[in-house]
Parts: structure tokens; sequence; C-alpha cells
């Protein structure tokens, strides 16, 4: 069953706030709820599917639902890390041509920059309570213990994988493979950077230079401070509503034409890190729409880092494999300046990575661009024909890739 | 301070694998039933899903896919998939010699490892070091 068609984005909405003090997790999903509700003109009991991820708190689904006092037929938590509502739009135009429901709502929201200041804050309320001379209590690394269950991790953190050094395993493979340099892959920020100015949500506005990201801090060789996307709090949430419904609303339509899911993993030992799971997701999005890269006027790509993007560039077929470097340099990424204008939110290098999920906030700029609503620096002329790209988990190891594409009627 | 190496999380399927670990001797996987080695060590063979799965003791020598350092100074460490003779690649640590030093495409071999409270932990080093 194709889902070309079957399925319009009504609603989109981002939480304005990076870093959610005195807000909880489940505050967080309702404000962004309600953002996009207001957003489509719709109300609450028109919604009668719910999607969610990991991000949410408790029973996932089943708590939010309880907040927000939804009355569901349909619900859906698939988790698969920051791709999850690229996958939830998918899933929810599957359910809407299914007849399983006929408003969808699917939320992301979190708060982990205001988690760890918290931990922090205690730790030092501790240290200060117990004096000089005592052992000093430290902030937790990560907010989640490792799970005993998940066989892998025995054979993995004894070594210190770290979402950051995963990453550079790929650049450096990239580099050694293909001959990209470090200055290539500064081009992704630049651009990111040209859009955040622009963006008065953003958390980095300051236009970069890929000096300057060569020449900031090495975190993880060869990846810099600057290719490493920002961490935020916020969220952001989306309505996907059957094309009838969607036509009777006052926003300008935008349907969903091509999706496309797929993961990979470590293959038994079989490592390959040239190539992502969006050569795979990539391909099923595009056949299912019709058209061909050259035909995306518009593209967010997950930005955890700038290799992330390098590699769906290459995998979404906007060039040859190996070329991504030469693809991204001389300001092609920046809208107006270049062929293929990316993230003009600022993307997760510049503006918001919610939750440590740049996923939801990949869609709704595609959907800003496509009904004209992107900031008038960067708004792309008669934007008809976008795609959205989101990759969760790690792209050394196991991650989920999800493309949709979307066009404007 | 040098990174402390967390203790493996244990499952009794891969007992085995942390007790030859303790004795100085890498194990890998092999399926009898369609012949491949497969990392990480599963009962199942994750290519034909066959049971008929066997510990064989690996060469110890493999060859650097990636690596990349982070931390600095005595905290710094290389996190790296490293291919094994036998075929399937792992992840570990290359240790033994300035990180500015390791090359993709180098020759190493095993070393082991002392974890926090936990068994040895494989790693690699270049040929000519005593680790």
């Amino acid at each position: 069953m194709s889902l070309n068609g079957s399925a319009a984005i009504v609603g989109a909405y981002e939480h304005p706030t990076r870093k959610a003090d005195g807000l909880s997790v489940l505050r967080l999903h309702a404000d962004v709820a309600k953002g996009a509700l207001a957003d489509a003109g719709l109300c609450k009991d028109d919604i009668d599917g719910y999607f969610c991820a990991g991000d949410a708190p408790g029973l996932g689904t089943a708590t939010v639902a309880e907040y927000l006092g939804l009355k569901l037929r349909h619900v859906d938590s698939t988790e698969c890390g920051g791709s999850a509502p690229l996958l939830h739009v998918a899933h929810a135009a599957a359910a809407i041509a299914a007849g399983r429901c006929n408003v969808a709502l699917i939320t992301l929201a979190g708060r982990p920059r205001a988690a760890m200041a918290e931990a922090q804050a205690r730790a030092a309320t501790a240290n200060a309570a117990a004096g000089a001379g005592a052992k000093p209590v430290k902030p937790p690394l990560a907010l989640k213990p490792p799970d005993p269950d998940a066989p892998e991790l025995a054979f993995e953190l004894p070594y210190g994988p770290a979402t950051q050094n995963l990453y550079a395993l790929v650049a450096q493979r990239h580099m050694h493979e293909f001959g990209t340099t470090s200055e290539q892959l500064a081009w992704i920020k630049v651009a990111a950077s040209h859009h955040a100015q622009h963006n008065p949500h953003a958390m980095l506005r300051n236009v970069v230079t890929v000096d300057e990201v060569v020449n900031s801090p090495l975190v993880s060789a060869p990846l810099h401070r600057l290719d490493c996307c920002v961490m935020s709090d916020g969220g952001g949430a989306l309505i996907v509503a059957r094309p009838e419904i969607a036509r009777s609303l006052k926003r300008p339509l935008v349907m969903v034409r091509g999706t496309g899911e797929s993961l990979k993993h470590g293959m038994g030992g079989h490592i390959d890190l040239t190539w992502s799971a969006a050569a795979r997701s990539g391909p099923a999005a595009f056949a299912e729409a019709g058209i061909t890269p050259a035909q995306v006027q518009y593209a967010s790509l997950y930005d955890s880092f700038t290799i992330t993007v390098l590699m769906q560039l290459e995998d979404l077929g906007f060039c040859k494999k190996g070329e991504g470097g030469r693809f991204v340099q001389d300001g092609n990424l920046i809208s107006g300046v270049g062929k293929l204008p990316f993230n003009t939110d600022g993307g997760g290098l510049c503006n918001n990575h919610p939750a440590n999920r740049g996923g939801v906030t990949k869609v709704i700029e595609a959907v800003r661009q496509l009904r004209g609503e992107a900031h008038p620096a960067v708004q792309v002329n008669g934007c008809t024909w976008a795609l959205a790209s989101g990759i969760g988990g790690a792209l050394a190891s196991r991650h989920t890739a999800g493309t949709l594409i979307l066009e404007r009627l | 301070m040098a990174r402390r190496i967390p203790k493996p999380l244990v499952l009794p399927d891969t007992l085995a694998y942390w007790q030859a670990a303790d004795e100085g001797r890498l194990l890998v996987k092999r399926c009898t039933a369609c012949g491949q080695h497969h990392h990480y060590p599963r009962d199942i063979c994750p290519f034909c899903l066959s049971d008929a799965t066997e510990w064989a003791t690996a060469a110890g020598t493999g060859t650097v896919y990636a690596f990349s350092t982070m931390g600095q100074g005595e905290a710094a460490y290389t996190l790296a998939y490293v291919t094994l003779d036998e075929g399937p690649t792992l992840m570990t640590n290359l240790v033994g010699a300035d990180p500015a030093a390791f090359v993709v495409g180098q020759r190493v071999r095993v070393v082991f490892q002392p974890s926090d409270g936990g068994h040895a932990v494989p790693m690699f080093a270049p040929f000519d070091v005593l680790v």
C-alpha cells in the first residue's frame, strides 16, 4: 500500500524554550501539543491517534494521553531515538489510510539541559554540606543507567563509546576512504550558522567561518566542538490528518508523498561505516513519492554532527557516495546561495536539539518552508517539494533512519 | 587521572568469553552450520539463526579500521574498530602508543587490560609494543 497522498501535516509547533527551568517533561509535551493544535485550527477532541517515543515519561502514550485527557482509538510508541517523529508521521499516514484514526498527534519533548544543571547543583550542595575532606559527590555523567539486559553493551561500554567518538569514527573512515577534509565538514556548520542568525530562538546565532570551526577545540578527532550540535531543552509537535480534514482547514496543504524507514546495526561484526540506514530509507521514500533528489528544493537533514549531514546527503542521493565533501563546500547548503538549502532554522547544529533528539524540528522546519512561513531571509522561493531525514541512535553502531518527502499543494 | 575501564555487564551466554579474557585468550564465536565467525558473540548465529555455534580461540591479530581519541592528557583514550584476521570487526580501544601514531590499516595485536572490579578486557596495541 502506497502512503503517497494518504495524509497531510496540518499542525506544527516548536517550543520556544531552550532551557526548561521549572517546566516538567510532561508540561513540555502538553505545551507543544497545544501549540500544534492551535497551529492546525483543531481542538483536543479532534485527536483520535497519538504517537510518542522514549522521551515521554512513564508509560509513554498512556501517561501523556492521561495528562492531556485524550480519547484515542490508535496509539503508537515506536521508539528509535531522534528519528522517531519521522517514523511517526509515516505510521500515522498508514494508520489514517487503514481507517484506524483521522487526526494523529505526535509529540517530542525533554529537558536534559535543565536536568543536568539540577544534578550538578545537587552534587555541589551535597559537597558543601559534607565539608572539606569528605569524598566529593560527582554529578552523573548520564541521566539513565545502561540496560544490563542489552547483550551488546558488554562489548562496547568498557571502551568508552560516547556519542561524539562514535560519530568521529564515521568521520575518520570517510576521510580515509574518500579524502574528505575537516574544512569540508566545517562548511555544514557554517551554513547552519548563516541560517541561525535569523532565528531569535536559536542557541547559537553568530555566523561562524570554516577557520573558526576547524580551530575550535577537538572533541574527538577529527570532530571539533563546532562540528557538534547544541544540547537543549524543549520539543515540538505535529498533527497529521486525513486529506479531507486537511482541506477543511485554513492552513496551506502539506501532503505526505514519500516515506521510508530502515535500520542498521553491527551486522555480526561486518562493520562498514561508509553508509547509513538512510541509504535504504531514502530510496524507499523517493520511490513512493515518484520524484528524484534533484526535485527537492529544501532538505531538513539530521545534524547531530556535521558528519551526520554529509552521510545523509550521499545516502539519500543528493550526491554520489564519497562526494559529500565537495557537495557541501563553498556554501552549497546556504539558502539563497547554494543549490540545496538545508536546516534553515539553524538545525541542531545551531538552533535546537530538544531532548537530545532532533527529529521533530526537522519536520517542523520542512513544514514552515512548504507553507512559506520560514524566516524571509532563508525562505526558499516557491518551495513545493521538501525532504526531512532523521537518524536515531549512533551512526557507527545501531541507528534507525526515517525519510519523509512532502509536497505543498 | 586515567579513565577507569567499566567492568563488562556479563550475561550467562558470554561468560566463557570473559573467563578466557582473564586467561589472556581472545575468543570469537563461529557457526558450525554456516561456517561464519561473528561478534559480539551469541548463542544463535546472526547469519543463519543456527544454534550450532562454538567458541574458537582467535589469533588475536587484526587491522585498525577506524579510531578516534577523546579526552585530554592521562584521561585520553582511543575508541576503535579493529578487524580481526578471522573476519569480524569489533569495538575496542587502541593502547600502547601515542594516539597520534595510530593509522587506519595498521596491524595490531590483542592485549588484556584490567577493568574496574570485573573481568579483563581485550584491547589492541601495535605489534612492537609490550603492554
